[in-house]
């Protein structure tokens, strides 16, 4: 998707803390992100990559460390940081009951995009084809597709993916591919959690384990 | 706003397209009050003496049958967080999903509510009041419910739970509700008991949609 450029921004996090359950999920964990920049979360199964996704969004608290955006905590107002940000977690959030176009509109009107900005995210993902098939019949893989369609019609500079390449077919992951360099292109900024190939040949990697400041914020 | 009339226009659409969830209120309110009807036998002025409570007991029982749905789906299938993530204030979000309950069983129940009372010869002159005191307290069922949904989502056995937590907090609607049914039987007033009920609505909704609201940003964590 094309679209006007980003301003410039920043996000960060300082020596973020989290405990899940009474354990120890992310310990001092610090990373910085500007504008045209990706992060590649990297780490085991329950090493914290997507309770690190949930922080950044402001839906998880960290039990201690701070979380900025343009050096403002982003605690201080959720609502606006949401508005800023498309989120891809392990849910597809997509309605059964309604159809894909119906689904992606509800989004983009919540999202101030139009309806010409749906038709275009569902052409990329190849779902142009099941626009107006209810979303019951759809497979996991074009469920999937819809819920990246809607971060790609989100108009927000900042998206968190959750491994974004599961259950992708290899055309949707080249049209994941191109969406992602687009993004960054426009001074959009990109954090994803990742097994397998990121997509993102020059993004830095961020290793969720490690207990040290990360050195991938420099 | 927009995004408010978006979050209404799109509950309204879901539970319409699933009817059933709109009819099995209407059949469990119908069939739990019938249910009161075989147990207490066939005379008619006895029947026609409870008509006022039971009315009101069943249709809050039914009221509440859906709201363990109100936030759980969304919950479950993601929806919730990219509600919160949309830049919608959670608030009008609640508000939004919360008018929508009330519209899609509050006022079925309204609708259903001179039949079921009809069946349990509730008095000609009581009708009125029975409609007025429905009106006034549903709303106030729909609001407290969105607070109870949202504090039991994500806990195993929410329904139950909700429940527990629910039914003590309708009493004084269902005290009040059958009190101004009541009242109209005897050929008395019905003021008092319908200022009680706006003043619990009132109260219901300045507090309730920040209540839920911050529960949901909890549940979430």
């Amino acid at each position: 998707m094309s679209g006007p450029v980003f301003n410039t921004a920043e996000f960060s996090g300082a020596r973020l803390n989290c405990q899940r359950g009474g354990r120890l999920v992310l310990t001092n964990l610090s990373f910085r992100i500007a504008s045209g920049e990706a992060m590649v979360l990297r780490g085991p199964n329950g090493s914290g990559k997507t309770t690190l996704l949930r922080l950044m969004a402001g839906l998880a608290r960290a039990t201690s460390g701070a979380l900025t955006w343009n050096g403002d905590d982003i605690s201080e107002d959720l609502s606006a940081h949401g508005a800023r940000l498309g989120f891809a977690g392990h849910l597809d959030a997509v309605k059964s009951a309604q159809t894909v176009r119906e689904n992606l509109l509800f989004w983009a009107s919540l999202r101030g995009a139009r309806a010409s900005d749906v038709e275009r995210a569902m052409a990329t993902f190849g779902l142009s084809h099941l626009a107006d098939i209810t979303a019951r019949v759809l497979s996991a893989g074009q469920r999937h597709r819809v819920a990246l369609a809607r971060v790609a019609l989100s108009n927000a500079p900042l998206w968190l993916l959750d491994e974004p390449t599961n259950t992708l077919d290899d055309a949707a992951l080249n049209a994941l591919r191109n969406t992602l360099s687009a993004h960054l292109h426009r001074g959009g900024m990109i954090v994803m959690a990742s097994h397998g190939d990121s997509l993102l040949p020059h993004a830095r990697t961020l290793d969720v384990r490690q207990t040290q400041p990360a050195s991938a914020a420099a | 706003m927009s995004g408010f009339f978006a979050i209404l226009r799109r509950e309204l659409t879901l539970s319409l397209r699933s009817q059933g969830d709109v009819m099995t209120v209407i059949a469990f309110f119908a069939i739990a009050a019938a249910l009161f009807a075989f147990g207490v036998g066939p005379e008619l002025n006895v029947q026609s003496r409870i008509a006022s409570g039971v009315v009101w007991t069943t249709a809050l029982l039914a009221a509440m049958l859906s709201l363990e749905r109100l936030f759980a789906l969304d919950y479950e299938d993601g929806t919730l967080d990219q509600l919160v993530l949309s830049g919608v204030e959670p608030v009008a979000m609640v508000v939004a999903k919360t008018i929508a309950h009330w519209l899609t069983t509050g006022m079925a129940l309204l609708i259903a509510a001179p039949v079921v009372a009809m069946a349990l010869q509730l008095p000609a002159q009581a009708y009125g009041a029975l409609m007025i005191s429905l009106l006034l307290g549903t709303p106030t069922l729909s609001l407290l419910g969105a607070v109870g949904a949202a504090l039991t989502l994500g806990a195993k056995r929410g329904g139950v739970l909700l429940s527990l937590l629910l039914l003590p907090l309708y009493i004084p609607i269902l005290i009040f509700g059958a009190a101004a049914v009541e009242g109209a039987i005897l050929g008395v007033a019905s003021t008092t008991p319908y200022a009680v009920l706006g003043g619990l609505l009132i109260a219901a909704l300045t507090l309730c949609p920040w209540t839920a609201a911050s529960a949901l940003r909890h549940a979430l964590e």
